[in-house]
């Protein structure tokens, strides 16, 4: 009896729910005990049984409960498809987390703004910074007390590249502080140190430029002011870069307020990535090349009388030193550097794809290099006056470039018309030499087609055989480039001519690609190309058999 | 010495984990009950291990005797919580006090490091909030009327979020908390129960498209009252809670892609509406465009984690405290830089198994009213676990609401603690609907049509 009110008990107990939403189902709901419904229940499967947890439930109640069961699961349906839905939500989570630690990590951990790196500080010895020949450039010396300091073995050879860590920081010593304040020594070191209480070493940081070749740099560039910048073509890599006045970071601290306050030096400022300079002449690779572009099968029939000055309307642009070329094709004005033809070029080419051209070439750009640099900048409009066509297209007027650029664009030329972004890390070893991250070198975007690389090269090899860079012939090495004499004047009505040399050595094989200016140094050929012959000089003669 | 200990036991701390995590997902997957029973006892072991390890570095850290007291005491209080849930209610789900266990460990370690001050509060909160949660499951088995008065809990709800928007003091830009007889707590957190409650049972009464308007305003008047308190993370788990249960209860999908297609309308105008949604949204595009001001503390939150890596700082190595209101909103990224992120994985996925199990009790009752509950419980606790930890990573734009159980804050862990019994009431009356016969001696039963 019991067990008969019990049943019903559950019967009318299903019905209440299942009237309400499930009448149609409710008919063939009611439990009969006929062969059929038997057969039924044996079909199901234990699965199902277990997974809803029935211990000891009667057969009378079976095919109730089956129903029960299959109404339930049609119910469940979407209740799945929500927890499907929220569990991807979690999964996600966890996914992003592991996003976030695989690709942002690094550059969160180096973000200016970061001031966790003081902590790492106080359990880490800073790392070492050493050049690509192995030369050590920055160290930090443990004395017996435990007091730290960081000594440059190279003074003012390396300064504005490596940088100071006191009073601040800069250069390499700056960007790339958190490398140089996190360890990657193997954990049993980093045990066995810890327990003997002293810090860990962290890790060291090899740059890609050559001691040898930044000293022959240094001395080329000798008492004058300006920056030289040397590249390898085919990588990208930063093989020397100085900028002179400099200073001597070991002393940095004593000479600090001196610094700081000599506006005329300026001698903490790197000029080679930070200086924005009037190109000249230098610019007319990239007139030149738009030109080509523009007129692709008759650029050869371009013909120019130059008399030593062009005017159109109210300006007048005159050849450096009122040289007379007389009748030139566009090769002869690039050799000999004529003011009037270029200027002639730049009222004729389109404003438009010349702009598009220099932006291609990372004019008005961000420099893709992690340390402090300029932007080079092209302003010239749509709707400018010839004026400032002419002047822009000789490498006056409103465009100014880094010596970083410069170099950057014969590296193009070298390089078969692809830039590769310069870098200036070759690698992040622990201070046991494991190598922790090697950089590789990376295209910046394919600028230029094989005809124009050819043409323009051409062009530049001529520069140095018959043009403004004959100082660079005559030796057992073939070299490629383009002076310029880049003419300043500030408001204060100072004034004076920035000399100017851009190209690389090696024709057939091209190894360097250089910029040199030297502020006042007036002609290009008469400073900047002898300062790149004794570079060149020093690296064919003696350096690249090392 | 001590750095060498606090080094090796990140590692431990981060195995056990592991360990614990892997269990509490595995355990879906076992069917034997004894091989889930020894599972459970595992769980617990490896849960006092955590406890045990984490506290002893704070104390070579911190070195204050008062810690091990406190250690001993909410060692004992764990213990305690684990028995009595286990001997008056054998019905319970196991894994979701095991769960809930362990994420309140993992509570008091991390605001015992931030704050000794706040964790002792946040520890006495924790002890009545638990004593309540006792009670809780067998209120839910014995009052079978709760499924009725929808109505009710809709003026209650209604009512207590309209007086915070109203009378509440204005903190750090959201109206969020009432003082009480010198009490602050946040309705918000308690309102989300009554609020499922109150959907649940307009829901269970009928699914007709007048009963889903009924519904749905009154949905929109919680939702709108929160946004008027401009609580938004509260805002969007009561309105996303309402979408899934209006889903689920309908099977219809065209109302989630109403309400989906609503959602993207309503957040497109409180963009342009509201200069503090302006300002997330700001925040979570660039932080550090913004970093001096409104963008800081995401900014710190994001070096926290980088900091961290893997396998984090150690505890007291790093410098979580940087973070503003850390131990609230942005709980997930100390851990993170102090256990490392594999543990932060961890502790996602633990959440995850509470939310799977919660769905589990959901799809086994019978009863719509008690359906609804569990399912809208376990969304709201998903939604929220997604919004604070989602928000403390940059993923999602910071909406500031706490990681439940973990963060410290009374409203929220007294709530969480609410709720999760609410779900063990919901489990036990299943169970107790499933073994009426075995209740009463019916085992010959199957005998009778046996073969």
């Amino acid at each position: 009896m019991r067990m008969i009110r019990l049943k019903m008990k559950d019967i009318m107990k299903n019905r209440s729910t299942m009237d309400r939403n499930y009448g149609d189902i409710f008919v063939e709901d009611i439990p009969v005990n006929d062969a059929g419904r038997k057969k039924r229940r044996g079909k199901k499967t234990e699965k199902a049984i277990s997974e809803e947890e029935y211990t000891g439930s009667g057969s009378a109640y079976y095919d109730d409960e089956e129903e029960q069961e299959r109404i339930r699961r049609k119910k469940n349906r979407g209740l799945v498809q929500m927890s499907y839905l929220m569990v991807a939500l979690f999964l996600s989570m966890a996914a992003y987390l592991i996003y976030l630690n695989v690709e942002l990590r690094d550059d969160l951990n180096s973000n200016p703004y970061n001031t966790k790196q003081a902590v790492y500080q106080e359990q880490i010895i800073r790392g070492n910074i050493y050049s690509e020949d192995g030369e050590t450039l920055a160290v930090t010396e443990v004395a017996e007390d435990g007091t730290e300091s960081r000594y440059y073995p190279y003074s003012n050879l390396f300064a504005h590249i490596v940088g100071y860590a006191t009073n601040g920081k800069s250069g390499v010593e700056s960007v790339n502080n958190y490398e140089l304040t996190t360890s990657h020594a193997s954990i049993l070191d980093q045990i066995r140190e810890e327990k003997l209480d002293t810090k860990v070493q962290g890790d060291s940081i090899v740059l890609t430029l050559n001691s040898r070749l930044q000293a022959a740099c240094y001395q080329a560039l000798g008492d004058n002011k300006g920056a030289i910048v040397v590249l390898e073509p085919d990588t990208g890599k930063i093989l020397a870069m100085v900028s002179k006045p400099d200073f001597d970071p070991n002393t940095i601290e004593q000479d600090w307020d001196a610094l700081i306050n000599d506006e005329t030096n300026s001698s903490l400022f790197n000029r080679a990535i930070q200086g924005q300079y009037p190109p000249g002449s230098t610019f007319k690779i990239l007139t030149a090349l738009e030109y080509i572009r523009e007129h692709p099968n008759d650029y050869q029939n371009f013909s120019y009388n130059c008399d030593g000055r062009i005017s159109k309307e109210d300006v007048t642009i005159t050849c450096y030193e009122g040289e007379v070329h007389g009748y030139e094709n566009l090769e002869s004005s690039f050799v000999n550097s004529c003011n009037g033809a270029f200027a002639q070029i730049g009222m004729e080419i389109d404003n438009r794809s010349f702009k598009a051209l220099c932006e291609d070439f990372m004019f008005n750009k961000d420099t893709p290099l992690d340390l402090p640099s300029s932007q080079s900048l092209f302003r010239l409009t749509e709707n400018a006056s010839y004026g400032e066509e002419m002047m822009t297209a000789i490498g006056q007027g409103e465009t100014l470039v880094s010596p970083l650029e410069m170099a950057l664009v014969s590296a193009t030329v070298a390089n078969g018309g692809t830039m590769m972004k310069p870098y200036y890390i070759d690698r992040i070893e622990t201070y046991d030499q494991e190598v922790v991250k090697q950089y590789k070198p990376s295209k910046y975007k394919e600028l230029m087609s094989a005809e124009e690389v050819e043409i323009i090269s051409g062009f530049m090899e001529k520069v140095v055989t018959e043009g403004t860079a004959r100082k660079l012939s005559g030796e057992s090495y073939t070299a490629a480039g383009k002076t310029g004499s880049a003419e300043y004047g500030s408001k204060d009505g100072e004034h004076g001519t920035h000399s100017w040399f851009t190209g690389y050595l090696d024709v057939e094989n091209p190894k360097l690609a250089i910029s040199v200016i030297i502020e006042d140094g007036g002609a290009g050929s008469a400073s900047a190309v002898p300062a790149a012959k004794q570079i060149f000089d020093t690296w064919w003669y003696e350096l690249q058999y090392e | 010495m001590v750095k060498l200990i606090v080094e090796f036991s990140k590692y431990v701390l981060i195995f056990l984990i592991v360990i614990y995590t892997l269990q509490s997902i595995l355990i879906f997957a076992k069917r034997n009950e004894e091989a889930r029973e020894f599972l459970f006892l595992r769980q617990n072991v490896v849960m006092f291990c955590i406890h045990f390890v984490a506290f002893m570095v704070l104390y070579l850290q911190m070195e204050e005797a008062q810690l091990l007291i406190f250690y001993g005491e909410q060692a004992l209080y764990l213990a305690a919580t684990l028995i009595f849930f286990r001997h008056l209610y054998p019905k319970a789900s196991k894994l979701a006090i095991n769960n809930m266990c362990m994420l309140i460990t993992i509570g008091f370690i991390m605001v015992t490091r931030l704050s000794y001050d706040q964790s002792v509060k946040q520890f006495k909160i924790c002890v009545i909030g638990t004593v309540i949660a006792l009670i809780v499951p067998w209120l839910i088995s014995k009052l079978k009327f709760i499924t009725k008065f929808a109505w009710v809990y809709a003026v209650l709800g209604i009512g207590l979020l309209a007086a915070v928007a109203v009378m509440a003091q204005v903190t750090n830009g959201a109206k969020l908390a009432l003082t009480v007889g010198g009490i602050t707590l946040q309705p918000s957190e308690f309102v989300k129960i009554i609020y499922v409650f109150c959907i649940a049972g307009m829901l269970s009464k009928s699914t007709d498209f007048n009963q889903i308007i009924k519904t749905s305003i009154l949905a929109a008047v919680h939702v709108l009252i929160l946004v008027a308190s401009t609580d938004l993370g509260s805002a969007l788990i009561y309105f996303m809670t309402y979408l899934i249960m209006l889903f689920v209860a309908t099977r219809d999908w065209r109302w989630l892609i109403l309400g989906i297609a609503g959602f993207a309308l309503a957040a497109v105008a409180a963009y342009f509406l509201f200069a503090h949604v302006r300002v997330r949204v700001e925040i979570w595009k660039d932080p550090f465009a913004v970093y001096e001001g409104s963008g800081y503390q995401v900014a710190q939150a994001l070096f926290a984690i980088a900091a961290g890596g893997w396998f984090g700082t150690g505890l007291f190595q790093g410098s979580p405290t940087e973070i503003p209101y850390v131990d609230q909103d942005f709980m997930f990224a100390a851990i993170a830089e102090e256990m490392g992120s594999i543990f932060c994985i961890c502790v996602i996925l633990i959440c995850m198994s509470c939310f799977i199990m919660f769905v589990n009790i959901a799809m086994k009752m019978v009863n719509d009213f008690y359906r609804y509950v569990a399912l809208g419980l376990a969304c709201t606790y998903a939604i929220q676990v997604f919004l604070t930890i989602g928000g403390s990573m940059k993923m999602i734009p910071m909406t500031g609401v706490t990681l439940p159980f973990v963060s410290s804050g009374g409203s929220s862990m007294l709530s969480t603690l609410i709720m999760f019994s609410v779900i063990q009431g919901l489990y036990i009356l299943r169970k107790d609907e499933d073994d009426p016969f075995e209740d009463e001696g019916y085992y010959e039963e199957p005998q009778y049509y046996g073969p």
